[in-house]
Order: structure tokens, then sequence, then C-alpha cells
């Protein structure tokens, strides 16, 4: 994983993939980021699951963490797709809590972070693109395509805005799946990168202890940080997933 | 110049991008420093659209290191 006593930094050898589980895993093409995935998706169930089981009036640590997940969707739908926003809280919710462990997962030492491939994260914005197309189709029908001609402009520019509302609506596959990607990729190379620093300066002796020193306090530093773009990047998923449905059920 | 300097200052230029992004956080901060001090009330409403804008501007730095990594590492 880090160049060990090498000088050659190999960031991006924490990204490959490999047969989780043995031989079985190995036939199947079950890798470590599909077992990530399934931890993260069984901690969610679990959160919920065990924080609601006791349905306290005065709410433990678990079931506040888990209701306070829940109001958190659940005001961000209303909020920004309004009172219809109801209808998509599962879906939000589902996403976000998903982003928001595989993030989460991926900090800790010797775990991988699914979201840094960008298969992933575009499987992910892919979903959600065909499921605003869908939504949108389905409230307002052959009227959605009025979506790409803003109301009140000069008929000569027609041609030219409906292309750049066009593009702009497809591009939001690639901006929202490689936002994400970027930021859990740009991250764990930069703890990468900083990590072998610190165990090249330690090879140069007394002189180097300084500089290596100096570059582990700031990968201390930079893994707080990437505990908050963890915990960000779900959100803005969630938030942009919002906003586009509110433009589908809306239409602007 | 061989392919490997080559690679190094292309993988430079792509960075170039990060000046804009630097603009545009300073920016964002900046309008929410004298948002808040006009109106401290509305800090927590503010406050939430200001770290969405951040999300957003630090993704294009993001997309100009990607770039810059697939010419030095792809």
């Amino acid at each position: 994983m880090a160049a060990e006593g090498s000088n050659h930094i190999d960031a991006l050898g924490q990204f490959q993939l490999h047969p989780a589980l043995g031989a079985i895993g190995a036939s199947v093409n079950f890798t470590q980021s599909n077992l990530m995935m399934v931890i993260a998706s069984l901690l969610v169930v679990g959160l919920m699951w065990v924080g609601m089981k006791p349905r306290a009036m005065v709410p433990g640590r678990l079931q506040a963490a888990a209701e306070l997940g829940y109001e958190f969707i659940m005001s961000m739908c209303v909020e920004q797709i309004g009172p219809e926003g109801r209808k998509f809280f599962p879906f939000v919710f589902t996403l976000f809590f998903f982003i928001l462990f595989g993030n989460l997962l991926g900090v800790f030492p010797y775990f991988f972070t699914f979201t840094s491939h960008i298969m992933v994260t575009l499987a992910l914005s892919l979903l959600v693109f065909v499921l605003v197309t869908v939504v949108a189709l389905r409230e307002h029908g052959l009227h959605f395509f009025s979506y790409f001609l803003p109301q009140g402009i000069p008929v000569v520019l027609a041609p030219l805005l409906v292309v750049i509302e066009v593009i702009s609506y497809l591009s939001r596959i690639i901006s929202l799946s490689v936002r994400l990607f970027a930021n859990m990729m740009a991250g764990h190379v930069m703890l990468e990168v900083f990590g072998a620093f610190i165990i090249m300066l330690g090879g140069l002796g007394l002189l180097g202890y300084v500089p290596a020193a100096l570059s582990l306090g700031l990968n201390t530093v930079l893994i707080g940080f990437e505990l908050l773009v963890a915990i960000l990047q779900a959100y803005v998923f969630a938030v942009l997933t919002c906003i586009y449905l509110h433009d589908a059920v809306h239409l602007h | 110049m061989d392919l490997a300097s080559a690679k190094m200052v292309g993988a430079g230029l792509a960075v170039i991008a990060l000046a804009g992004v630097g603009v545009g956080i300073g920016q964002i901060f900046g309008s929410l420093v004298t948002s808040v001090a006009r109106n401290p009330a509305a800090r927590d409403r503010v406050f939430g659209l200001a770290i969405l804008g951040f999300a957003l501007t630090e993704a294009v730095a993001l997309y100009a290191l990607v770039i810059a990594f697939i010419i030095l590492f792809v």
C-alpha cells in the first residue's frame, strides 16, 4: 500500500480491487468494494432497526441518532421539493445514508472506500437521473419538454438555448458522479502521499524527523478534514438529488 | 521535450484552474461574513447555503485535480 523505503509513491494502488472472502468471492468477482457496500448497508439497516427498537418516549443514543437522521432528511426533502417531497423521502434517505456510511467507513485504516470508484458513483447518479426523468415524464407527460425552453426568451435565441439546456440537463450525470468520486479519491490520495512522505523522510535519519513529524501532523489534520468532506459530500449528493426532483415535480 | 516531462508540465497546467476556485471560495465565504454581519439572525440558513456553494466550487478544483492525476498516473 505505501511506498516502503522506495522513492516511488504509489498513490493509486489503494484503489485496486481484490477479491474478498476467499475462493467463493474470487469465483463470483466479489471484491472488497462489494464487501464494504454490504457492510455499509448492514450498518444503516442495523442503526435504524436496533435504534428504533425501544420506541422510547425519551430516546437513547442510538434512537436519537436514528431520529436525527430521519428528521434531517425529511426536512431537507420537504424544504427543497415541497409537500410532494414526502413521496421521495425513502429514496433520498437510502441514498444519503448509503453514501454517508461508504464515505465514513473509508476514513478508517485498512477499509476501502467504495465511493472512490467512478463506476459506483456513476451508477448512483444514473439512478438519480433516470428517476428524475421518469418522475418528470409521469407528472407532466410530454409537457416536460418545455423544461428545455425557458419562458419569455426571444425566438431567435431558442435553438441555442434549447441545446444549452439539454446539455446542462445531461451533464448532471457527470457532475454529480465526478464530484463525489473526485472528492473521495483526492482525499485518499492526499492521505497516501503524506503517509509516504512520513516513511520516506523517516528513512533519511535525524535530518528527516522534523519534516516527517510535520507531515504526520498534517495527516492527522487531513483525516479530520476527510471526516468533514465525507459528511458534506453525502449531504451535497442528497441535496442535489432533491433539487433535481424539485425541478422534475415543478418544472422550474 | 520527452513524454515524461511533458506530462509533468501538463499536470501543472491542469491545476491552474485552482486560481479560479480560490477566488470563488473566497467570494463565497466573504459574502457569508458580510451577510451574517448584516443579519446575524439569518446565520443558520445562510450557512447551509454557503456550505453547498463551497462544495460545488470545491468540486471544480477536484475536477482539475482528477485531470492532473489522469495525466500523471494513467
